[in-house]
């Protein structure tokens, strides 16, 4: 359980928390919007939010006084960066292997 | 705020749809980029077993298997759902999933549309070396929290 890799699972492992996240990722939203939708304590958001945020999840903006909360892109924008490019040279080669001459496959 | 979550893919492939799933799962070693493995040397062949729950991994030149996901849906020559297992680390792990799903729709007894997405991305938020100082500031935290919601004790 005690390795880098797992603390992000760990902090979406909770249903509670998962679907905080989950509300994030549609759009940005402060800790009342975000309990308004679910069946817990705006504390209770608050508790969830630091968990997220410690393991790279969620960042916040400030709104004047209030906090508004948003997924945080900023490791994840890397590695979906990579896939991107790996995905679009995976696929072309597999678009000029499915139009070679079909004595292969 | 959902694209950024996700990689989507369309193209047009002048085949049959039979053929371009084929070529896609039991031809993978034909066109997948061979400098894309995990292995340690190098890679010889990548393996879809073709049905639900089967392995998805490579065997690389001196034979060793290394995992990289598994079959989550196998609907010949329809549709295709790979779970991608490896992390940010590109190290396989079982409890870590993103999903790759490919759809072929023939549009003609010669040509397949193939839609591709790659989603879940926001799982590899969570090994990210940018964000190991801020998770080992968070660690106690989460382990905490983690095991107050899963009445788990942290070992």
């Amino acid at each position: 359980m005690a390795t880098h890799q797992s603390a992000g699972f760990a902090a979406l492992a909770d249903p509670t928390r998962r679907a905080v996240f989950e509300r994030l990722a549609r759009r940005p939203l402060s800790v009342q919007q975000i309990a308004d939708g679910l069946p817990v304590s705006r504390p209770a958001v608050s508790q969830h939010l630091k968990v997220l945020a410690a393991a790279g999840l969620v960042a916040h903006d400030r709104d004047g006084t209030r906090r508004v909360y948003r997924v945080d892109m900023r490791g994840i924008a890397a590695m979906r960066g990579y896939l991107d490019r790996f995905w679009d040279h995976a696929l072309a080669a597999f678009k000029a292997a499915a139009e070679k001459e079909e004595t292969d496959a | 705020m959902p694209d950024a979550l996700s990689i989507q893919k369309q193209l047009v492939v002048e085949a049959p749809a039979e053929r371009a799933f084929r070529l896609f799962t039991a031809h993978m070693t034909a066109w997948w980029p061979k400098t894309y493995h995990i292995g340690a040397s190098p890679l010889k062949a990548c393996v879809i077993e073709p049905h639900e729950g089967g392995r998805w991994y490579e065997i690389t030149e001196d034979g060793q298997e290394c995992m990289w996901g598994k079959v989550l849906a196998w609907d010949p020559p329809r549709r295709l759902v790979l779970a991608w297992q490896l992390t940010r680390a590109y190290a396989y792990d079982p409890d870590f999933v993103t999903e790759v799903e490919v759809r072929f729709t023939a549009l003609s007894p010669t040509r397949t549309q193939v839609d591709f997405e790659h989603r879940s991305l926001e799982r590899f938020g969570e090994g990210a070396p940018t964000q190991r100082d801020r998770m080992n500031e968070g660690w106690g935290l989460i382990l905490t929290s983690f095991a107050a919601t899963t009445a788990t004790t942290p070992a």
